[in-house]
Formats: structure tokens, sequence, C-alpha cells
């Protein structure tokens, strides 16, 4: 499956649309920080972020920092289309959540299902900072 | 006939596909207009006789509010634009039985067209209408395409159960042998698995050829109550059980390896009074080969993880396999009007059903047919329904 060698996403990344819910998410990131969202009632993570817990309904939820360490659940390498190539991916977080996120910093043509990675944080198109993932 | 074949009193008595695959020269509502006559006429019946209307998010305009008036449909009391993506037809069909059989109705036309392919869409590209959604800023910066989240699905199954490109390959492979005999397939050629796995990669693991076509096109599907289908000329087709429901990423507890269908199967079967061993011809939503391997798993004709064994050497091809599948070609090869592939999984089952599927691709006495459906993106989040039909002896 190999026609790259590629270390790093050609794709420019769009930016996330901040909103109510998502405003300290994005103002983390800006900071390197990933923040995903902690259920006090059934001590549950959850992701993507929002107000109600979507596993047992309370709203009483807060943000807690993320140590951004996980592993590969499942990837995959797009190759035709606009900025191609990137490695799509969900990481399941060490907290047990996965989120969607993009991988940099690795050979494309040898990334791994369980591989271990760690967040990083990358410019925008409009210089916005957003989560990404590379192999420890 | 068992009485479970009337349960829901219901029958589908029109179907229409309409030939086109590329259609510049049409306005999206001609389309609608156009697949909804020919299935009327299929039926025996016309617009004056519409009193339920069924259309989804392809429709343009308010919907069933700008379409209805298009139509000149005269005589509505019922109205559903339930959208689930490609399985909307589907549900449409289960919510129009329910209708007629509630006495809310007794003539439910359903239709689905559009321009994909004159507008230049393609599985590579992120869909305009997912931009409101809640999770969007989350998923926004990675691109994610209905093709690459699909993608992640056929890796993950091939980490955990070993599934190879191979027996994907199966799938389309398949497809080709009963396009061939399609006139109007979009892709004719029949194909080896090598030529599958010879084709580009796309979004590894899947290549060009385990994608589905992009055409335009459209269809539309006529449920009645069974007093009328009694007086229409064409077999009757009676609804007898299905099965809707939505998955996405539970709040983050994701697993890649399952479809809605997991829970919304087994509610169609247990309704039909059937077991999948007394199904001899299935439509599976077949957007990539891995939606219909994930699918066969998750409507219980295999174990799952054993789709892959279950795919390869041949056995969805009608008269050779041990299950027919899409023997119009499916969307891998034949049509996927305007990205949404439910309605043509309907109107195939029904042919088949009726007898009137191709000669070279009729499962022969048939007297129970399935369609499958999903809508949306399989990766991310999506709408999954079944119906169990049969053929009223």
């Amino acid at each position: 499956m190999s026609q790259t060698n590629q270390k790093h996403s050609e794709h420019r990344l769009p930016s996330p649309v901040a909103n109510p819910e998502n405003k300290a998410f994005l103002e983390a990131a800006q900071k390197d920080e990933l923040l995903i969202k902690y259920c006090n009632s059934c001590k549950e993570s959850h992701y993507y972020p929002r107000t109600i817990c979507p596993h047992c309904g309370s709203d009483d939820t807060t943000w807690i920092k993320s140590a951004g360490l996980g592993e590969i659940y499942s990837y995959t390498v797009m190759r035709r289309g606009v900025e191609v190539p990137f490695a799509m991916a969900y990481v399941k977080l060490q907290e047990g959540i996965s989120m969607l996120t993009h991988l940099t910093n690795c050979d494309f043509d040898s990334i791994r299902v369980g591989q271990k990675v760690r967040v990083v944080f990358q410019e925008t198109q409009d210089g916005q900072k957003t989560h990404l993932f590379e192999p420890i | 006939m068992s009485s479970a074949a009337n349960k829901y009193d219901a029958c589908i008595a029109g179907i229409y596909e309409h030939p086109l695959r590329v259609a510049p020269d049409h306005t999206v509502a001609q389309l609608h207009a156009e697949v909804a006559r020919g299935a009327l006429l299929d039926a025996g019946l016309t617009l004056d006789d519409v009193d339920g209307y069924f259309c989804a998010g392809d429709a343009p305009g308010m919907g069933p509010v700008s379409m209805a008036d298009y139509l000149g449909l005269k005589k509505l009391r019922y109205l559903d634009s339930t959208d689930t993506g490609g399985s909307s037809y589907l549900t449409h069909v289960n919510h129009a039985a329910r209708a007629i059989a509630a006495g809310q109705c007794k003539v439910a036309l359903i239709t689905l067209a559009g321009r994909p392919k004159s507008e230049g869409s393609s599985g590579t590209q992120v869909r305009s209408q997912w931009a409101s959604a809640p999770d969007f800023a989350f998923e926004k910066p990675y691109s994610p395409a209905p093709l690459n989240t699909y993608a992640m699905c056929a890796m993950r199954h091939m980490y955990e159960f070993g599934t190879t490109s191979e027996q994907l390959a199966w799938i389309k492979v398949a497809a080709s042998h009963h396009a061939q005999h399609n006139p109007n397939a979009a892709l004719k050629d029949v194909l080896t698995v090598d030529d599958v796995l010879n084709s580009p990669m796309i979004a590894d693991p899947l290549h060009r050829a385990d994608c589905c076509v992009v055409t335009d096109s459209g269809g539309a599907l006529v449920v009645v109550h069974p007093d009328i289908a009694k007086t229409l000329k064409k077999p009757v087709v009676t609804m007898m059980g299905a099965g809707e429901t939505t998955k996405g990423q539970m709040g983050g507890k994701v697993d890649l390896t399952y479809s809605g269908l997991a829970w919304a199967a087994p509610l169609a079967f247990k309704e039909a009074k059937l077991t999948p061993e007394q199904i001899r011809y299935a439509s599976i939503y077949d957007s990539f080969t891995i939606t219909v391997l994930i699918q066969l798993e998750d409507l219980g004709f295999c174990k799952k993880g054993e789709g892959g064994k279950f795919v390869e050497g041949g056995q969805l091809i009608s008269g050779k396999g041990k299950l027919a599948f899409n023997t119009d070609g499916g969307g891998l090869c034949n049509n996927h009007p305007a990205n949404r592939g439910g309605m043509t999984k309907v109107i195939e089952a029904v042919r088949q059903l009726r007898g009137e599927a191709h000669p070279a691709v009729q499962v022969p006495n048939l007297e129970f047919a399935l369609a499958s459906g999903i809508g949306g993106a399989l990766g991310t989040r999506h709408g999954a329904s079944v119906l169990i039909m049969g053929r009223l002896q």
C-alpha cells in the first residue's frame, strides 16, 4: 500500500468552529493542553465534550486535563482527494475514550493499530491550534 | 402465506429506478417527479391516489412541503421526512407500513433523487450537511469524508478478525458478476479479485474498486393497503418485519467492528418470525465492500468476525453461492443515486420477490427477501434500517 513514504501531513487543517460548549476545549488547545469531559455522577469520561453526560444524563460534568497518551484504535491513510496524503485515526486515550484525530511525525506506511502515541498540537489554516498525535 | 406476512397490513405495490446514471440536463425535482410517476405507473395508480408522501434530505427545498406542491399531490394526509441518510428509504417503508396499518393513509409514495455525479461530489469530500452537528468542531480539522471513516472500520475489522483485502474484494467481484446483466449499470465489466486489489489505493485499506459508484439518478416506491394491492396487476409483496436505529461514537466508547444493524436486525427477524437461514436473497447496503461485510455479520448470516470467510470464493454470486446479494449490481456497480443507496436496495428486493430480476440472477421460487441500509458514515455515526418482505402466494 505504499505510494508514499510520508512523515508529515500535507493537509492544511481546517479550523474548528467555536461555540459555548467547546470554548474551554479550544482555548486549552491554544496552550497545548488537551481537555476532556468527566462526569462526577457516573465517574466516566466522555468525548466529544458536551454539557450533559451521554453515559448517564447527569449535568454534573467537569473539564479535566488529559495526559494526552494513548494508542491507535484504528487509522487510515487518505491517498486520493484534496491535500493528500494524511493519516486519520481514532486514538484511545489512557482515560478510556477514543477521539478522531490525525497522526503526524511518522512514516505513513508503518503506522499500526495498537501503536502508542502522544498528543501534539499543530496550527490550523488560520493559526488556531488543534490536537494531533505522534508515535512515542 | 402465513399470517405473519400480513402483519403490517401493507404491501409494496410500485417500484421504479431511473435508468439514467448521469443526468446533467435534469433538475433534482424533475428526477423525483419522473421516479414518482414511474412507480405509480408500475403499481397501476396515479398521483391522485397518493395520500401519504415520504422523502428525505435529497429532496430540494422544504422537502415534502416543496415536493408535494411540485408533484401536485392534493390528497395528502400523512407526511414523513425522516432523514437517516442512505437508510432513509427503508425507514420510510417501515413508517409507511405502520401508518397504513394504523389507518393514517392508504397509498404512500416514497421518492429519492439527486445529481452528485453532475455536481462533482465524491466520497473523498467532507459532507457540508455535517457542518451543524454538535460534534463537528471535534472532527472538522481532520477532514472526515465518508470514505476515510469507512476505511477505519475496515482497518479495525482486519486487525481484530484477520479479515483480508482479498476477502473484501470478493464482495465487489460478486456485484460485478450481477451488473454484467444490467444494461443500466454504471459499471458492467466483470472483475476479478486481482482487478480490485490492483485498483488504486484510496484510503488504506480500501481500493477504488472497494467503493460504490457516484451516480445521478433516483428511485421511488409505492406502499399500499392490502385491499388496494389485491386489485393491482403485480405480484403482491408484503411487509413482514422491520427494525431501525442509529449508532454513533457512544460518548467516546468507539467500536468500529459492528453497525446499528446488530441491534435492529433481531427486531426485524423477530417480527417476521423468520431466521437468517430462511433468507436466500438479500439487498445489502453497499457503499463500500466493508459496509457489506460488517452487515452480513450483524444481520446474522454469519458470526461476528467471520464475514471474510463467508464471502470468499463467490458465495454472494446468485446461482453459485449460499446467499445471493444485490443482483442488480448494487451500489458497488450499478447505481448509488444521490449518494444514498437504500432506495435501490428495496427496489431490487421487490424485483426478486416478483420474479422480475434478470433471468441470469433471479433466485428461483423466492419466498422471502431482506433489504438493509446504513446511512451517514459507518465510522462516525449512522442510521441503520432493515426490512424483511415476503411474496403473497
